[in-house]
């Protein structure tokens, strides 16, 4: 697979470690009521679809930028790659 | 039937026009006591022993394709109860004496072999994790042995030991482990499941549960609706695709295996035998390919293909074991898709549906536990409560913090 990395180009996924589903971004709120069951949510239970996945990307062997991979489970087409820190800017958050 | 040596010769004798299909292509029926999703070996296997030890009839399987298709004709055919925590070793090591009398039980010759499964040591601290897995598996009533160089060396005398990076210091020994032919297993399962009455429905996709009042009242599949008044997902690979037909998430992410085989060559490898210094195991087939495989590639993936960084990755593996096997060409790859679970082992347990079970999350671990898997399921299906070895394999573990993390890698699927 090749990720097409938006600063630095087409790049080997080998180069790459993969977390997880991009869901992981969103970190409950501690002082949460129910904080307790969200963070038991966030830890352990995924979607896990068959089809379109984003998906956090951790540039290792390169940049060392967290991205954010939209892909295909069932092709493994890559269709948009965004930096981590973008997204998480759009939906709010600090950094 | 029944299959013997005189039913072979006797069928030579005349031509083989006695054979019949070992079992039937029933349509489905309008409702069953029990349906199980998934014709599998697991599935297959609880339809066999809910036929069998819980006396139960109207039973039917449903499989999507065609049975065995999945990951019990995709595995590296291995069998073993090395394991080391107690959630996991009675469970392992039942599975592995139902391996011991499986062919006798299901007049099926499923090339059930025991020769062996030596685990490489490398390092000081791997041979006391080893010690201390070997006890584990002995007070659980399997057996284990602790080999040292020269007695890896008697077995294997073409292994690189003196490597300078993984010098071989011994090994784990399971005597009593092996290898079966993974198909036959299948086969073998559904005939006998067959024979005891159970409809095995082919080419039949469950699409949608049927529930009422939080209780289920059937399945719809790509054949109609069926009625069950107890439904059995036994569909790893597929677990989270299935049970959110009934809306639930599941601690289990689907990743791409790949295993490999080679051309065929003379009698090398006398059992199987595994890397201690990264994740590779190997076997020879009675056919002489070299049966073997690696790691996970790492992603999410429903592909049933893997990528080449894995492929590279395991061959390094292999090179590093046996210099010897440099020309070797491989023959064939292929992949299939795990369950992995949040903590690496799998899931038996009712669900919060009444009437609706699961039987996922397996893993790496999904066809030495066939039997058992098929054993336990049948128990928790026929009187509502885990069986005695699988206690350990509940649902809200994640909730409880009781989860059985073998490896000890966390909430992290790739990395188990």
């Amino acid at each position: 697979m090749i990720i097409n990395h938006p600063l630095l180009g087409p790049r080997d996924s080998s180069e790459f470690v993969y977390l997880g589903d991009a869901c992981l971004i969103n970190r409950p709120d501690w002082q949460a009521d129910d904080a307790l069951d969200q963070f038991i949510e966030y830890g352990h239970t995924r979607d896990n679809p068959a089809g379109l996945h984003r998906e956090l990307w951790y540039h290792e062997q390169g940049d060392r930028s967290w991205l954010v991979v939209t892909r295909n489970t069932v092709t493994h087409e890559i269709t948009q790659v965004e930096l981590a820190r973008d997204v998480a800017r759009a939906e709010g958050r600090s950094k | 039937m029944r299959y013997s040596g005189f039913r072979v010769i006797k069928e030579a004798l005349t031509g083989h026009r006695g054979w019949g299909p070992a079992w039937r292509d029933p349509d489905p029926k309008p409702d069953y006591d029990y349906v199980i999703i998934g014709g599998g070996g697991h599935g297959l296997a609880t339809a066999y022993y809910l036929a069998k030890e819980y006396k139960q009839a109207r039973i039917a399987v449903l499989e999507k394709s065609w049975i065995g298709g999945g990951n019990v004709g995709r595995n590296t055919t291995i069998v073993r109860s090395n394991y080391l925590l107690d959630g996991n070793e009675p469970f392992y090591e039942f599975s592995l004496k139902l391996w011991e009398g499986l062919e006798q039980d299901l007049n099926y010759n499923a090339m059930m072999s025991q020769r062996g499964i030596i685990n490489l040591m490398h390092s000081d601290a791997q041979r006391d994790a080893y010690i201390r897995r070997g006890n584990a598996m002995i007070l659980n009533g399997a057996d284990a042995q602790l080999l040292d160089q020269k007695q890896v060396l008697e077995k294997y005398p073409f292994l690189n030991v003196k490597n300078a990076r993984f010098p071989v210091m011994g090994g784990l020994l399971q005597a009593r482990a092996g290898t079966a032919r993974h198909d036959a297993v299948a086969w073998g399962y559904a005939r006998a499941a067959d024979q005891r009455g159970v409809d095995i429905i082919q080419n039949c996709e469950v699409t949608g549960f049927r529930i009422e009042g939080g209780k289920i009242l059937g399945v719809e599949t790509s054949r109609g609706y069926i009625g069950a008044k107890k439904v059995g997902a036994c569909v790893a690979g597929s677990s989270s695709k299935v049970m959110a037909y009934a809306g639930m998430r599941l601690p289990i992410e689907s990743h791409v295996l790949q295993a490999f085989v080679s051309e065929g060559l003379k009698p090398v490898l006398p059992g199987v035998i595994t890397f201690g210094a990264g994740h590779f195991y190997c076997s020879q087939s009675d056919k002489g390919g070299l049966v073997f495989g690696g790691n996970i590639d790492g992603y999410n993936s429903y592909a049933q293909r893997g990528n080449l960084p894995m492929v590279e990755d395991v061959m390094e593996e292999a090179i590093a074991m046996f210099p010897m096997l440099g020309r070797a060409r491989l023959l064939r790859s292929w992949g299939g898709i795990m369950d992995m679970s949040m903590d690496g082992t799998p899931i038996i347990d009712k669900t919060h549906i009444d009437g609706l079970y699961f039987n996922g999350g397996w893993c790496y671990g999904g066809f030495k536990a066939t039997p058992a898997s098929g054993f336990v399921y049948a128990h928790l299906l026929a009187t509502d409560t885990p069986h005695h070895t699988a206690t350990a394999f509940r649902l809200d573990r994640f909730h409880t913090g009781h989860m059985v993390d073998e490896k000890g890698m966390g909430n992290q699927p790739n990395l188990h």
